[in-house]
């Protein structure tokens, strides 16, 4: 069963009076478990092709059906609530809060879902205990490595049960040790039916994922990943 | 909400200085207004202090002549004015406010009275069972009248402490007899006003409104005035009332009351009147007042240069925290609790404000007191009014940057870093 559908997706952007076309005719079908890597140079659209995967913008033209959902003309805080439903974020940066400890970092989006504090707290620690991070829970951000930031911010991705587990350059910042350790997490994930769509240009990570596709000047182009070569 | 206020506190711990530079326009502006409110309230109390002291709540009601106060002569009640009655002084009590009423009859010009050979010069009072009640005399040696000192009209007579002093100096004048009209009043006991019915005289003119008190005063059981003076003659009625805020309706009150049911005949040139102190006191006050609230203003504006200075800390606090609220969009935090967000931190930010300026006024007002000898009233409403305000002042100057913050586009959020 699809988790997604892109199509004939297009995005424009203006830059004055010229069109920009940053995305052209993207079509893409993502299976529920599956794990996908989309790969291309700055430039290409990535970014702008996973802010429409992740629902922080809507396309140009073309639909997007998100668990069978047509997202058109939906209003922001709808959106808000299908992110917070359905998408688990993990940035380059990590983008932890500063002032809250790592369990409250990963709660968060519980926060915002109007779940109960005492379960909150439950999931959280939960989540932190899936990525190995049981013992680092009242951690301020700044006495973590960028691992273990990547780590609580996978937890906090994966805390609300998402079905989809967006990944923008998850290793972009860490050393290869560290990222390697990401890969297995994703590897883990994966392998307990998560979805996962993961934007990145090191071919060495892309090679981790079961699909690879390639972006270039706003064009999707699949290509076979570790799976067609098995 | 709890969270929020959490974030706040921690949001503004995090940058004290900054934050304390912030909060100065509304402490300044706070502390301002406290300071002139509390300087306010203490002179309109000293003024009433002045004029009827602290804890006196009577009004008197008299009967006028074509609108002054009608004079005693040795001559009965004017035509088309009746005696007022004891139902009468019960329906008094009913008013709303009067907790007891008094009638009396009084003379101010000087009677033929002597101890020996010293005259004496105050006021005569011809009182009922109620007076010394009313105006909160205290029995300071011997007694007080008896119901047999009325039922058999007996010649006895109260002074006060400075008839005590001015008519018997030294001698214990209990016992003694007083010469009045030609006849012999025997003293029975020595009265005084309590300290909080007294008033503090600072001025000329406070004196000459007091001249009548001050020269002391003679007290005979109403049972004999007609038997002193020869004739029924025209009460007064001394209303004690709950507090000094409805003296002046109780008193309105009592004197129509007087006027429908004492006086003959609607085209009367007599009708009762009530002496409300309190009104000349209120006069003053507003005087002082007036003067005030221009400076409370003056204040204000201050408070306005506070806000805005709030609003640029949050416009700046917002641009800092771009990734923070993009990250907060991302993960499904929707427009209202960014806004809230920022509009609780504004509110606590100038709350706080108002606080430590209601902690600096006062302080500046006790202050002032000291070294000015001006006295100062702590208004607890001034004060909840100052918090909340200050609270209201952060929730409309945080509009605006809570407004920008939430409509933050997530995207371009998170690309700024």
């Amino acid at each position: 069963m699809a988790i997604l559908e892109l199509k004939r997706v297009c995005k424009d952007y203006y830059q004055g009076k010229d069109a920009v076309h940053v995305l052209k005719n993207i079509d893409l079908t993502v299976e529920k478990g599956e794990y996908l890597a989309i790969m291309g140079p700055s430039g290409s659209g990535k970014t702008t092709l996973m802010n429409i995967i992740g629902c922080l913008d809507l396309p140009t033209s073309g639909q997007y059906l998100l668990d069978q959902r047509d997202l058109r003309d939906i209003s922001d805080d709808a959106l808000a609530d299908i992110r917070n439903q359905y998408i688990g974020f993990v940035f380059q940066n990590f983008y932890l809060l500063p002032k809250m400890s790592a369990l409250d970092n990963v709660a968060l989006p519980l926060l915002y879902a109007g779940v109960p504090l005492k379960e909150r707290r439950d999931r959280a620690a939960e989540a932190l205990r899936s990525v190995q991070l049981e013992d680092r829970m009242d951690f301020m951000p700044n006495q973590l490595s960028g691992g273990q930031s990547q780590r609580v911010a996978i937890a906090r991705a994966i805390v609300a049960h998402p079905a989809l587990l967006l990944a923008d350059e998850p290793t972009g910042a860490l050393d290869t040790r560290s990222g390697q350790q990401i890969m297995e997490i994703f590897q883990q994930l994966s392998g307990l039916g998560m979805t996962i769509i993961m934007i990145t240009h090191e071919p060495a990570i892309a090679a981790c994922a079961g699909k690879v596709y390639h972006i270039l000047d706003g064009e999707l182009i699949t290509e076979g990943g570790k799976s067609h070569e098995a | 909400m709890k969270e929020n206020i959490r974030l706040a506190f921690q949001g503004i711990w995090g940058h004290k200085l900054r934050s304390l530079l912030t909060m100065l326009g509304i402490i300044i502006g706070i502390a301002a207004i406290i300071t002139i409110v509390s300087t306010i309230k203490g002179t309109n109390e000293q003024i009433k202090k002045n004029l009827i002291g602290a804890g006196n709540n009577v009004v008197t009601i008299q009967l006028n002549r074509d609108g002054t106060p009608y004079e005693m002569g040795y001559q009965p009640l004017p035509e088309g004015v009746r005696l007022i009655t004891e139902q009468t002084r019960t329906d008094i009590e009913q008013i709303a406010g009067a907790q007891q009423a008094s009638l009396f009859t009084k003379r101010t010009s000087t009677d033929q009275a002597y101890y020996q050979n010293t005259a004496f010069t105050g006021s005569v009072y011809g009182i009922d069972r109620n007076y010394l009640n009313v105006y909160g005399y205290q029995i300071q040696s011997g007694r007080g009248f008896t119901e047999k000192d009325y039922t058999e009209y007996r010649k006895v007579a109260l002074i006060d402490d400075k008839t005590a002093g001015a008519l018997f100096g030294g001698v214990d004048p209990l016992g003694k007899c007083i010469e009045l009209q030609g006849d012999v009043y025997i003293v029975v006991g020595v009265i005084a006003l309590s300290k909080d019915f007294t008033p503090t005289i600072n001025s000329m003119q406070d004196y000459t409104l007091y001249a009548d008190r001050s020269a002391g005063s003679l007290f005979l059981p109403s049972a004999v005035w007609p038997t002193a003076f020869l004739f029924d003659e025209p009460q007064s009625v001394a209303i004690k009332v709950t507090s000094t805020d409805v003296m002046a309706s109780a008193g309105k009150a009592a004197a129509e009351l007087l006027t429908q049911r004492q006086i003959v005949g609607t085209e009367s040139a007599y009708d009762y009147r009530s002496q409300d102190m309190l009104e000349q006191a209120e006069q003053l006050q507003r005087m002082s007042q007036s003067t005030n609230t221009q400076l409370v203003w003056i204040a204000s504006i201050s408070l306005l240069v506070g806000g805005i200075g709030v609003m640029n800390i949050m416009l700046v606090s917002v641009t800092e925290r771009t990734s923070e609220i993009g990250l907060k969009k991302a993960i499904g935090a929707k427009k209202r609790r960014i806004r809230l967000q920022f509009l609780t931190e504004a509110a606590v930010l100038t709350s706080l404000g108002g606080v430590a300026g209601v902690i600096s006024g006062v302080g500046l007002a006790e202050l002032i007191s000291n070294m000015m000898d001006i006295p100062v009233a702590i208004s607890i409403p001034a004060i909840l009014i100052a918090v909340v305000f200050s609270m209201l002042i952060g929730i409309i100057f945080g509009l605006l940057p809570a407004a920008k913050a939430a409509n933050l586009n997530p995207i371009e959020a998170l690309r700024r870093e």
